[in-house]
């Protein structure tokens, strides 16, 4: 009884812990309803209540911590509040309902709030203590940034998440050179999906700072302070500051050693009350409904819950809602918000604008809204955040949703826009050397409206014909209605583009990656699917040798495991016999193999080699380094690549051998092996033209005669039949490699994804090929040039680099249970 | 006895699976196929495409689909359910993620 007297009669005491925005905001709510506290806060920070947010402005020059304070030193007087700056809570007594600082300063409460926020999360690699490795947390990490960029050189920033880049773009603004380091494939990955993050690393490559996506740092060195990063490839990079800006940890300690209730948060029920009646929580530190937050808008939502419960009985519930994400860095427009997985059952909407660098996303599940990511043109995302979060039914505006609210009534995306975007003297029609301002000047010039027309005036797509839709684009573009499109053919589903459109954008607009194609030819769907990710893989690596990686991901699994898969699952082996000659070293190897790993059946192929059928998954490995050992590699018998090189026996043993076709079917398969091409490629040698190596059904032949060799090509003997076609006659056996190079190196530029060469060459005319190939001495010889370069890259045999450990886990299960029989 | 039951068993890390991948769990007789989206989002479904039985972890992994590498039918990773005009159910299991452990849910 006496104690309630008290109470009425004197104020209550409230203590807060940390002083940071969600503190800050939860008194001004509170001094709105009551004057009922006398209210003492304690902040390890020594200052007043600032807007966290802000320091990217303040460490990009933008603005001053003067600019950024919440609440000033008057404030605090102005509502009597007690402000211990620069001391820490170390111990809550909860039995006595009071709080000890590090200073010693001890305080009573009737209630408490915690709000400490939470710590930055530092990776604990080698070095990760030494001088000049920041976070990016407070007011002293922003200034030592600042100092740090005074000195100049390189800065690290190790995470590619909204802080980071902010960090990054800032360090840019200040002068120094920029690296951002970033575990994952995509920046900003938990906020952005692949398309928009691929769109994000261009714009801030484009400012000059360097990003390395799925780069996992081993080390930071230096002996007295930062010298550099070491990643776990070996690379080094050299640096004089290094920020980690790799996620937080809310701060629990406190809360912890008090005994509360915590899990990855200080767990609050919906009131923001702790697991002690008299203690309640706000801000990052806290764990709600299962959530922890790293937002301001949740935090906030927060403080006006606490407040009002802090001034009486109350209602108010805190309750989950989705907050958009966005970037502050000053001209990178990006929004996200909600959820943005696929999933069964939801639809995406996609519109890509490749030529203002744009791309929307709108994710759809039951007609209704549930996430979005924009990036480039940012203008509806609160449109779209409102249509999220009432859970309107949106199936009336389907079709125009994706244009935005203002676009409501229709429009289309340009198809054209890719072709309108690319600069005059951007080279259409490759075979001819004819640019885009070529054409458009001949077609206004001599007033031409027809293909036939151009192709008559310019040469523009008269030979290997795969730039046509270009020349048609073109065409569109300055003739407008005056020219009607032919319908466009897509690869697949995910594209109306066609196989040589695609092809000549990846060279025209310098395309070094999936999803930049994607991005740029306004693929309709965010990851392609299994018909285009294998073509576009192809087509990067036969177009950026040594600068492309190879996608694993987007490879048929007898690519992507180096041997054939069969229809019980095993898989089938076929070492390389160069020119199908072997030695008994190399069968007894083979023979041993067999034994070794109960392989049930070995059969001579039809190229001349012996494949290993039945091999379990499991024993590939040692199968391949077994044949390793014994020297062979992969023959590559699954391969959308060089296959075999078949010979006879010619003059080393043949009465009617007139050449050494033996030596020199050796000789093109160590050349070719390792090349991929559009599909499968067979070669054959024979010594005479009895033909004992069938070179005249093959992709590529040659028949040695007297005089010299002759080269043919565009055989078929599978569900089609037809013969080969003579390419040219050569003296030598230089010019034989040399021009069979070339003609490799043209199909597998020009060829569209699985079509083989006999229907290539179809398809682009024997007499061009012949020109560009065997006539034309200088073409040829840049051909085989560019050949023999990309082998330098292609020529690693696949079956040691995984015998040594590469792609590990294609070969071994996961895991093996061993689970007890079900009740 | 009890069907609701489940036991969740730690079957490997998140990292052991590439992503836009997938990677095997025997169990007995029956092999699950663990996938991995690009955005890192788990699911198991009975290794087997309900057409002839094709070995779906081997196959290519797109918009929330696995493409079957036997004869191209797609195959939804959520609900195991054939897509668009083919018609088949593959068996599917829970999985879900505790910190960086993967736990398939038997
Ligand atoms: C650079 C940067 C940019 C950001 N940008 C955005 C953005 O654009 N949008 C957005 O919504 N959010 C952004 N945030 C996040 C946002 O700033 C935080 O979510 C918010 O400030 C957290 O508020 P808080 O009150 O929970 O904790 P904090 O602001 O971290 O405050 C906690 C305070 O408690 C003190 N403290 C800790 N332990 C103790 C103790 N034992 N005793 C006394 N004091 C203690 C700390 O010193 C600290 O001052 C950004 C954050 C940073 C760092
Ligand atoms: S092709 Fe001519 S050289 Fe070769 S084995 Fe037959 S007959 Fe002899
Ligand atoms: S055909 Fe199948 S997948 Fe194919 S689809 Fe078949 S076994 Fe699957």
């Amino acid at each position: 009884m006496t104690a309630e007297l008290h109470i009425e009669t004197r104020k209550q005491k409230l203590v807060i812990v940390g002083n940071g925005m969600a503190p800050g905001r939860m008194l001004e709510h509170l001094f709105e309803t009551t004057d009922q506290y006398e209210v003492t806060i304690f902040n390890a920070e020594p200052r007043v209540n600032y807007d966290r947010i802000m320091l990217s402005p303040v460490l990009s020059g933008e603005k001053s911590y003067a600019d950024i304070i919440i609440h000033g030193e008057g404030w605090y007087e102005e509502h009597g509040v007690t402000l211990h700056q620069g001391d820490k809570i170390t111990e809550i007594r909860r039995h006595e309902r009071k709080v000890v600082s590090e200073k010693g300063v001890v305080a009573e409460y009737d209630n408490l709030v915690i709000a400490t926020g939470s710590n930055p999360f530092i990776i604990p690699v080698p070095g990760h203590d030494l001088p000049g490795v920041l976070a990016y947390r407070d007011l002293d990490d922003t200034d030592g940034m600042i100092k740090a960029a005074e000195e100049g050189g390189r800065a690290v920033v190790i995470g590619g998440g909204l802080l980071g880049l902010e960090a990054a773009a800032g360090l840019k603004l200040r002068g120094m050179e920029v690296t951002v380091l970033h575990l994952m494939p995509t920046l900003m990955e938990r906020q952005l999906d692949t398309a928009a993050g691929y769109l994000l690393q261009k714009e801030l490559e484009s400012r000059g700072i360097e990003v390395r996506c799925e780069a996992n740092t081993k080390q930071i060195l230096g002996k007295d302070k930062v010298e550099g990063v070491e990643l776990a490839d070996g690379t080094v990079i050299d640096a004089s500051l290094v920020v980690m800006a790799v996620g937080i940890r809310p701060n629990v300690q406190l809360a912890q050693e008090a005994g509360l209730e915590v899990n990855r948060g200080i767990v609050t029920d919906a009131t923001m009350k702790t697991s002690d009646p008299h203690i309640y929580s706000v801000g990052e530190c806290v764990e709600v409904g299962g959530m922890v937050y790293g937002l301001v808008a949740p935090l906030y939502r927060m403080a006006k819950v606490a407040a009002t419960h802090l001034a009486g009985a109350s209602e108010a519930a805190f309750a989950h809602a989705e907050t958009p994400t966005k970037l502050k860095v000053t001209g990178c427009d990006l929004y996200s918000v909600g959820d943005f997985a696929e999933g069964e059952g939801r639809e995406d909407i996609v519109l890509r604008d490749a030529q203002r660098g744009t791309y929307k996303r709108v994710i759809l599940k039951d007609n209704k809204v549930i996430g979005a990511v924009l990036y480039g043109d940012v203008a509806d995302g609160a449109w779209y955040n409102q249509l999220l979060t009432s859970g309107e039914d949106v199936s009336e505006m389907r079709e125009t949703l994706i244009f935005g609210q203002a676009y409501q009534g229709g429009g289309q995306a340009d198809p054209l826009a890719a072709v309108a975007a690319l600069p005059d003297d951007a080279e259409i029609c490759g075979c001819n050397g004819i640019s885009k301002g070529t054409i458009v000047q001949a077609i206004k010039d001599k007033g031409l409206t027809s293909l036939a027309d151009v192709r008559a005036h310019t040469k523009a797509s008269n030979s290997c014909g795969t730039c046509t839709g270009l020349v048609e684009s073109v065409m569109g573009l300055t003739l407008g209605d005056a020219f009607k499109l032919p319908e466009a053919e897509g690869i697949c589903g995910c594209t109306t583009h066609g196989h040589g459109f695609i092809r000549r954008m990846i060279k025209a607009k310098e395309l070094k990656s999936i999803p930049a194609v994607m991005q740029e030819l306004e693929w309709a769907t965010p990851e392609g699917c299994a018909k285009c990710r294998p073509a576009l893989n192809y087509y990067l690596v036969a177009d950026w040798p040594g600068e492309y990686v190879d996608d694993q991901q987007s490879r048929f699994i007898n690519e992507r495991v180096h041997a054939n898969i069969q229809k019980d699952g095993t898989y089938s082996v076929v070492p390389r016999m160069f020119g199908g000659i072997t030695t008994p070293d190399e069968l007894r190897a083979i023979a041993d193999v067999a034994d070794k790993y109960d392989i049930p059946t070995v059969k001579v192929t039809g190229g001349q080699r012996i494949d290993l059928l039945g091999v379990k998954k499991e024993d590939l490995i040692p199968v391949w380094a077994d044949l390793n050992d014994a020297g062979m590699v992969s023959g590559a018998a699954y391969a959308k690549g060089l296959r075999t090189v078949k010979t006879c026996v010619g003059t080393d043993w043949c009465r009617f051998g007139t050449q050494d076709s033996t030596g020199l079917g050796i000789k093109l398969e160590k050349a070719l092996w390792g090349a991929w091409s559009p599909a499968k490629l067979k070669l054959a040698v024979t010594g005479c033209p009895r033909n004992c190596a069938e070179a005249t059904c093959k992709d590529i032949g040659v028949i040695c005669v007297d005089s010299g060799y002759e080269i043919v090509y565009g055989g078929a003997a599978g569900l089609h039949i037809q013969g080969t076609t003579p390419l040219g006659k050569v003296a030598s056996e230089d010019e034989v490699m040399e021009t069979i190079c070339a003609l490799t190196q043209y199909y597998r530029e020009t060829g569209f994804y699985l079509e083989r060469i006999y229907k290539w060459a179809n398809r682009i005319g024997y007499d061009h090929i012949k020109e560009v190939a065997y006539d034309d001495l200088e073409a040829r010889k840049s051909y085989a040039e560019r050949f023999r370069y990309s082998q330098k890259f292609a020529q690693i045999d696949p079956w040691a680099e995984r015998v040594a450990g590469a792609e590990a886990h294609e070969f071994s299960p996961m895991a093996t249970l061993n689970l007890e029989a079900a009740e | 006895m009890n069907m609701q039951t489940k036991n969740w068993i730690d079957v490997g890390s998140l990292s052991d699976i590439p992503r836009q991948g997938a990677r095997c769990v025997k169990n007995g007789e029956m092999t699950i196929a663990i996938f991995r989206t690009a955005d890192d989002r788990l699911f198991a479904l009975e290794d087997k495409c309900p057409h002839k039985n094709g070995p779906l972890s081997q196959g290519i992994v797109h918009d929330g689909c696995v493409t079957c590498p036997l004869h191209n039918w797609v195959i939804s990773l959520e609900t195991g359910a054939a897509q668009g005009a083919d018609e088949g159910e593959t068996a599917s299991f829970p999985v879900k993620l505790d910190g960086e452990t993967v736990l398939l849910g038997l």
